[in-house]
């Protein structure tokens, strides 16, 4: 067995992270959060930390087509997996509905939950759950917006569901 | 609320992770979810030099039926539990628990063995695991072991796995068809970690009586536990409905839940009281939760 003394193993590691369909590639220490990543070195400043210990949802992202919260996950974590933002998805039809929805129905004011409650809000479209408001705010329960109380949100994020631009999962995967 | 620094180590096979634990100790710390550790080192309440991440450690992704346990690998994230159709027939009980496990995005990542070592007193899957009476299994530098659930939890936040050990495996009995299951949850927020959860699980015996009966309690000690009072006073029982009050009464008697700034003491016991009587209820009907 190889040596694996404190030494021998890294302080820093080049990573190659495909950032809304374009690679990064980047020497960065292995404590450097995603978030931090996708802001700092990829310049995609629309995922926002609010307060990186996985409780507020607003640093949510796409990794490999699920969400995740980029607070939890390191840098290093995500090399040689293909992460999306909001901004990667723009001219994705549900994500379009999505926003055209927020904006008709108030679901942001100050915005900075916004981007990770529409990551959020876009798997529960497809994957079929954003059935009635129940369970619109049960999938959305693990993203806190302090401006708009929420009914906004469920209001904007059933109307979208009702749309018809709702799809199912893409490839058939679903979920880890 | 950054991590301080720490050395990483990215094995691909379970015998390197193992070497590297052996090598650390305590000063090593294992990754797969990261959603109950990396919390814990962006706020720098644990500060490990080294952090061995086992995302792409082979063959600890299967979910496996064999023997009459139904195994999750190391790696299998939460959000399976809500798909797989092997845990909606084998084990109903963990499909109908998982949507009240974190959020969502958490479950995406987080692994159903990590919340099991992991040990917050307040989680879902060791609830289940004591509850069900399952095992976790550990791979050390001697060799394979398992460990069941009531030799598992020593204290919040602890087991008794060895720092040179890696977690490869839970399992958890299967679910005998005509198994009676409820799981009921207290938080003020859906998600949270819960003030009071109570899973029960019954097998029906004969003439009305019943052949098994477990009830779970967490959030309510150190360590989740089987409140055996309550259990008791249902098996005892010619009238299983008629006991159920009794059996809640029972639970909250027992319990001696912590008193912190979430809840305070006596509203706990009430949580347990009120929750037991519901999850048996709901048991008893043969009601599952509607997701």
């Amino acid at each position: 067995m190889t040596g694996v003394e404190l030494q021998s193993l890294p302080d820093r590691m080049e990573i190659a992270v495909r950032v809304n369909g374009r690679t990064v590639r980047r020497v960065v220490e292995p404590r450097l959060l995603l978030g931090d990543f996708l802001r700092q070195e990829a310049g995609v400043s629309g995922t926002h930390f609010g307060c990186e210990h996985g409780v507020c949802g607003a640093c949510t992202v796409l990794v490999d087509g699920v969400a995740v919260r980029s607070c939890l996950m390191f840098a290093v974590q995500a090399d040689g997996c293909d992460v999306r933002t909001v901004e990667g998805l723009e001219g994705d039809p549900v994500m379009q509905a999505l926003q055209e929805r927020f904006r008709e129905y108030h679901a942001l004011q100050c915005g900075y939950c916004t981007p990770g409650m529409l990551i959020s809000a876009y798997e529960l479209l497809l994957r079929g759950e954003a059935r009635d408001e129940r369970s619109v705010r049960e999938g959305l329960s693990g993203n806190l917006c302090r401006c708009t109380g929420y009914s906004g949100i469920v209001k904007a994020v059933l109307a979208a569901a009702r749309s018809g631009q709702a799809v199912a999962p893409p490839n058939g995967e679903r979920g880890g | 609320m950054k991590p301080a620094p720490f050395r990483f180590s990215r094995p691909e096979a379970a015998e390197e992770a193992v070497d590297v634990l052996r090598q650390h100790g305590w000063e090593a710390k294992v990754v797969a979810g990261g959603q109950s550790l990396v919390p814990l080192l962006n706020m720098r309440l644990t500060t490990p030099s080294v952090l061995v991440d086992i995302n792409r450690v082979r063959d600890l992704d299967r979910i496996t039926t064999t023997g009459g346990w139904l195994e999750f690998g190391a790696l299998v994230r939460q959000r399976r539990l809500e798909d797989d159709p092997r845990v909606v027939a084998g084990c109903p009980l963990l499909a109908e628990a998982a949507r009240w496990i974190g959020h969502p995005a958490t479950r995406n990542r987080g692994t159903v063995v990590g919340s099991i070592v992991h040990a917050d007193p307040a989680a879902e899957l060791p609830l289940l695991l004591v509850t069900l009476g399952g095992e976790l299994v550990a791979r050390g530098p001697g060799g394979m072991r398992t460990i069941p659930a009531e030799e598992l939890y020593l204290t919040m936040l602890t087991t008794s796995l060895a720092p040179d050990e890696l977690a490869v495996a839970v399992r958890f009995p299967l679910m005998a068809p005509g198994t009676l299951y409820a799981f009921e949850e207290f938080a003020h927020r859906h998600g949270d970690f819960a003030l009071v959860a109570v899973a029960v699980v019954l097998r029906p015996g004969a003439d009305g009586r019943l052949a098994e009966a477990r009830i779970g309690i967490g959030g309510a000690a150190e360590v989740p536990y089987r409140a055996r009072e309550a259990e008791g006073a249902l098996l005892a029982s010619d009238a299983v409905d008629k006991a159920i009050d009794e059996a809640a009464r029972l639970a909250a008697e027992q319990a001696q839940p912590p008193d912190d700034v979430h809840a305070s003491r006596e509203y706990r016991r009430h949580l347990v009281r009120v929750l037991t009587r519901r999850a048996l209820y709901k048991a008893l009907a043969g009601v599952s939760q509607d997701v």
